[in-house]
C-alpha cells in the first residue's frame, strides 16, 4: 500500500513536470540529467527553440483548455487508509464505544540512518573526538555533511514540486550537482598508503635447552628455647644477697683450713707415732729379732754365717714394679728410700718414689708417683732431705722431702740437657751426689747410656748441667779418628765417686769395661779395665781402701780391683748373673753380693778368701729375681730388693760380722786403722805370688 | 634515738655489703655473662633513680652487641613467666634491692 502510495505521489509529480516544458533555460540541465530515465521513451519533440523535448508515451492527451482548467486540491491531514469505525470495550463506562480519534498518520517508508547532524551534540562529540585523528576522518565527516544537507533539501524541493512549481526542481538539481562536486574533491586528497607486504618477513626461532625444575626446600630449627618465671620482690632479694654472704663467708672460712691442716697435720703426727706403736705392736717379735737376735747357732758353724729376715716392706702400687734402686738416708738410719721402675725394657711404664722406715713396715712414709720409672736415686749426704733420682727417660729431678707435693722440686727438661734417650738404647742413669761446688750450689752426677757423664748444679730454682765426659769405645783416646769416637759411646750403667779424691771416680759400662775418670779431664780417661765380659752391673769403692774398688757384671763374676792394677785381685763366680754388689760399712773386708737367681751372697775375705760365708736363698720364687742390695750403714741389716716390688730386709748372723778380735786380750781397734792394713794384707798375698811369678 | 642509729647504721652497712650484682640465674655463656652484668651494672648506676631508662640503656645496649631481639624488666617487685632463646638469660639481683632480668627472644 505505501509502495502504491509512493507511485502515486511519482505519478502525481510526474505530471506536472511534464506538462511543463515552457520554461525553457532552465529545462536543458534537466533534461541532461533525465537522460537515462529518458533514453527508454520513444517520443521525442521538439521545440521551437531546437530543443527537443520528450514525451513519456503514456502522457494524457490534452485540450488547450483542459490544460488551463484549475484543479484545486486540498491536503488534508486524514489518512483516508485508516478505519473509522474501531469500537473498543471501554472499561470506565462498561460498555463497547466507538474510539472517536484514529491514528492518521501512515508510515510508508522508514529507514534509520547513522548520519548525525553537524550542530546536535553527538555530532560536536565526534567531530572533536575525530579532529584528532587521521587526516581522513574530517574528510569524511564533512562529505557527509553535504550529503544530509543535500537529503534534506531534496527532500523540501520534493514537496515544493508537489506543489507544482518547475522552479523547485531546478533548485533541487543545482544543488545536487553542487553536492556532487563537493563530493568528487575529497579523494585526491586521501593519499593511497603504501601497504605492505605482510607475508613478508624472516622469523628465526631458536631453541634453548630445557632445565628441568627441581624443588629444594629445608627448614631450619627453630631456636630452642626455654621458659623462665619467678617472682621477685624485696624480701627475695634480700635473702638472696643475705644468702650470697653467708656462702662468702665459708669460702673464706674455706680458705683458712691451711691454719687448720696444721692442726690435722699435728693430728698426723700423733697419728704417726700411734701407727709406729700398733705396728711395733704387730711386728714386735720382728723388732726383738732386730735388736738383741744373735744367732747363737753361728758358733758351731764354724766360719759360716746366715741371714736372719726381718720386715717385708710392700706396697700394693708396687707389685709390678721391680726394685730399680735402694739408699739409705744418710741422718736417719731407719729411713730408706726405694725406687720402682723396669728393667724390661720393652715393657716401660710409670715408677714410683717409696720412702721406708724399719719402724713402720707396714706402710711408706713418703709416696711419689712418677711418669717414668726410676731407675736410680741417692740422698744427699748434708742435706737428707733432698733425693736424687734418675729417670728412665734421661731426665734427673730432684725431690724434697719436706715439701708436701707429689712433685720433683726441680726436674731437668729436654731443653736442658737431659739425657738423650734413643729408642733403641735405653737410658740408665746413675746419680750420685758430690760435694758442693765452690758457689756452694748443690750438685750431683749422672750417667746414662746415652755415654754422657753429667754434673748437674742446683742454681736458684734451676738444673745447670755440664757434660763431664763422654764415654767413647776407644779406650785412652787418641788413637782412631775422632769421628769414630763420637759415634760410639759407650754406654755407662754405674758408676761412682772416690771417697777421698774428689775428681777421681769410676764409670761401668754396658760392655764390660771399667774407666777411672777424672772430672779434670774432659776428653780422656786415666785407664780402662777390661773388667766383664758383659755390662758392668755395679761399681763401688771400697770405704775404707782408698785404692780397692768392687764390681759386678751379669757375667756372674765379682771382682776386686787395685786401681793401679789392670787385673783383678779377687775374682768370684757366683754361677748367676750378679744384680749388685755392696761393700760393708763396717769391714774393709766383707762385701755382699745378690744374684738373679734370688740368692744372697755375703763374703769375708778375712775369713775366707774363696767362698761365701753365707749363700742364703732370699725370695722363694724363681721368677722374682734379686736386683739390689744395701748395707744398713749403722745396723748389721742389709736390705734387699727385687722384682715386683719385693723389699726385705734381713739380720747378718754373728759370723758374717766378725770383727778381728785379738784373741789376746789387746784392746780392740777400730776404725780405718784396722781395715786398711787388714786388706792390704789380704792384697798382698794376691799381689805378691803375682810379682812372684813376674820376677 | 639510738635504735634508730643503730638502724641507719645496719641500712647503711646493708646498702654497703649488697651493692655488689648477684646473679641468680643465668645460662649464658662465661664471656657473654660478664659484659652483660656489666652493663647492668653500669646502667643501674647511671641511671639509679630511673629503671625506665636503665631498662632502655640495657636493651639498646645489649641488641647493639648481641643482635636483636632483647628484653629487660628492671623492678624492685614483680613477678614474670618469660621464654628465652637458650644461652641468652641473665637474672640478677643489684644494689640490694633492684632485680634485673635480660632476655632475648626474636
Amino acid at each position: 500500500m505505501p509502495a502504491k502510495a509512493g507511485d502515486k505521489q511519482r505519478q502525481g509529480q510526474s505530471g506536472p513536470s511534464g506538462g511543463k516544458p515552457a520554461p525553457p533555460k532552465p529545462a536543458k540541465p534537466a533534461y541532461k540529467r533525465r537522460d537515462e530515465d529518458v533514453s527508454t521513451e520513444a517520443v521525442e519533440v521538439v521545440d521551437e527553440a531546437g530543443n527537443i523535448l520528450v514525451k513519456p508515451p503514456d502522457q494524457l492527451e490534452l485540450t488547450e483548455a483542459e490544460l488551463k482548467e484549475e484543479i484545486t486540491r486540498v491536503l488534508t491531514a486524514n489518512n483516508p487508509q485508516a478505519p473509522q469505525n474501531i469500537i473498543r470495550y471501554s472499561f470506565k463506562d462498561g460498555l463497547y464505544k466507538p474510539i472517536s480519534h484514529v491514528d492518521q498518520m501512515a508510515i510508508h517508508f522508514s529507514l534509520n540512518g547513522n548520519l548525525i547532524p553537524k550542530d546536535s551534540d553527538e555530532g560536536r562529540r565526534q567531530s572533536i573526538k575525530l579532529s584528532t585523528a587521521a587526516e581522513k576522518a574530517p574528510v569524511e565527516t564533512s562529505a557527509t555533511a553535504p550529503e544530509e544537507a543535500a537529503i534534506k533539501d531534496e527532500e523540501r524541493t520534493e514537496d515544493t514540486q508537489a506543489a507544482g512549481e518547475g522552479k523547485a526542481e531546478e533548485s533541487g538539481t543545482a544543488e545536487a550537482a553542487e553536492a556532487a562536486d563537493a563530493e568528487e574533491p575529497p579523494p585526491p586528497a586521501v593519499k593511497e598508503r603504501k601497504l605492505a607486504n605482510q607475508f613478508n618477513f624472516i622469523d628465526r626461532p631458536s631453541w634453548t635447552p630445557k632445565y628441568p625444575v627441581r624443588d629444594r626446600a629445608c627448614q631450619s630449627e627453630p631456636t630452642p628455647c626455654k621458659t623462665l618465671s619467678d617472682d621477685i620482690n624485696q624480701w627475695v632479694i634480700h635473702d638472696a644477697y643475705v644468702e650470697e654472704l653467708r656462702k662468702r663467708e665459708e669460702s673464706k672460712e674455706k680458705e683458712k683450713p691451711k691454719a687448720q691442716s696444721d692442726e690435722i697435720n699435728k693430728i698426723s703426727k700423733a697419728a704417726r707415732i700411734v701407727e709406729r706403736m700398733v705396728n711395733q705392736n704387730t711386728f714386735d717379735g720382728i723388732a726383738q729379732d732386730f735388736k738383741y737376735f744373735e744367732d747363737e747357732s753361728d758358733e758351731f758353724r764354724d766360719q759360716k754365717g746366715t741371714l736372719l729376715p726381718l720386715w717385708k716392706f710392700c706396697y700394693k702400687g708396687t707389685r709390678r714394679l721391680a726394685v730399680t734402686a735402694i739408699s739409705w738416708n744418710p741422718k736417719y738410719k731407719d729411713l730408706f728410700a726405694v725406687g720402682y721402675g723396669s728393667y724390661n725394657f720393652m715393657n716401660q711404664g710409670k715408677g714410683m718414689l717409696l720412702l721406708y722406715t724399719m719402724k713402720n713396715p707396714s706402710f711408706p712414709e713418703y709416696i711419689f708417683r712418677t711418669e717414668s720409672g726410676i731407675m736410680c736415686l741417692d740422698f744427699h749426704n748434708d742435706y737428707p732431705y733432698l733425693v736424687a733420682v734418675g729417670f728412665y727417660d734421661g731426665n734427673v729431678a730432684i725431690y724434697n722431702l719436706k715439701k708436701a707435693t707429689s712433685q720433683p722440686s726441680y726436674k731437668s727438661n729436654a731443653n736442658s740437657g737431659k739425657h738423650t734417650e734413643p729408642v733403641w738404647q735405653p737410658c740408665v742413669p746413675k746419680v750420685k751426689w758430690q760435694k758442693d761446688d765452690m758457689d756452694n750450689n748443690l750438685n750431683f752426677f749422672s750417667v746414662s747410656s746415652d755415654g754422657r757423664i753429667v754434673s748437674w748444679t742446683l742454681v736458684k730454682n734451676e738444673l745447670v748441667h755440664t757434660d763431664i765426659i763422654k764415654l767413647s769405645v776407644e779406650g785412652t783416646t787418641m788413637q782412631g779418628s775422632e769421628e769414630l769416637q763420637l759415634q760410639t759411646l759407650g754406654c755407662g750403667t754405674s758408676f761412682d765417686f772416690h771417697k777421698k779424691i774428689d775428681y777421681l771416680f769410676l764409670v761401668g759400662t754396658e760392655d764390660g769395661k771399667i774407666y777411672k775418670c777424672s772430672k779434670c779431664y774432659s776428653s780422656q780417661f786415666l785407664d780402662v779395665f777390661e773388667a766383664h765380659n758383659m755390662a758392668v752391673d755395679s761399681v763401688s769403692w771400697n770405704p775404707y781402701h782408698s785404692k780397692v774398688f768392687i764390681s759386678c757384671s751379669s757375667d756372674w763374676t765379682v771382682k776386686i780391683w787395685d786401681h793401679t792394677i789392670r787385673t783383678p785381685m779377687f775374682v768370684f763366680d757366683l754361677n748367676s748373673a750378679v744384680g749388685d754388689v755392696a761393700w760393708s760399712p763396717y769391714s774393709s773386708t766383707v762385701f755382699a753380693a745378690v744374684t738373679t737367681d734370688g740368692k744372697a751372697h755375703v763374703f769375708d775375705l778375712n775369713v775366707n778368701k774363696y767362698e761365701a760365708l753365707c749363700t742364703q736363698l732370699v725370695v722363694n720364687k724363681m721368677k722374682s729375681r734379686i736386683t739390689h742390695i744395701q748395707f744398713n750403714p749403722v745396723y748389721p741389716v742389709v736390705v734387699i730388693g727385687g722384682e715386683r716390688g719385693f723389699v726385705v730386709t734381713l739380720k747378718l748372723s754373728p759370723n758374717l760380722r766378725k770383727m778381728p778380735k785379738e784373741k789376746k786380750g789387746q784392746e780392740v781397734k777400730k776404725g780405718p786403722e784396722v781395715e786398711i792394713p787388714k786388706l792390704d794384707k789380704l792384697l798382698n798375698l794376691v799381689r805378691e805370688p803375682e810379682n812372684k811369678t813376674e820376677e | 634515738m639510738a635504735d634508730t642509729g643503730e638502724g641507719k647504721k645496719e641500712e647503711s652497712d646493708y646498702k654497703r655489703l649488697h651493692s655488689f650484682p648477684l646473679i641468680r640465674h643465668t645460662d649464658m655463656p662465661e664471656e657473654m655473662r660478664v659484659e652483660a652484668m656489666e652493663l647492668c651494672v653500669t646502667a643501674c648506676e647511671k641511671y639509679a633513680t630511673n629503671n625506665e631508662s636503665a631498662a632502655k640503656m640495657i636493651k639498646e645496649m645489649m641488641d647493639k652487641k648481641f643482635g636483636s631481639s632483647w628484653h629487660v624488666v628492671i623492678g624492685e617487685a614483680f613477678g614474670f613467666e618469660i621464654t628465652h632463646e637458650v644461652k641468652n638469660l641473665l637474672y640478677m639481683f643489684f644494689g640490694g634491692s633492684l632485680a634485673v632480668c635480660v632476655w632475648k627472644c626474636s
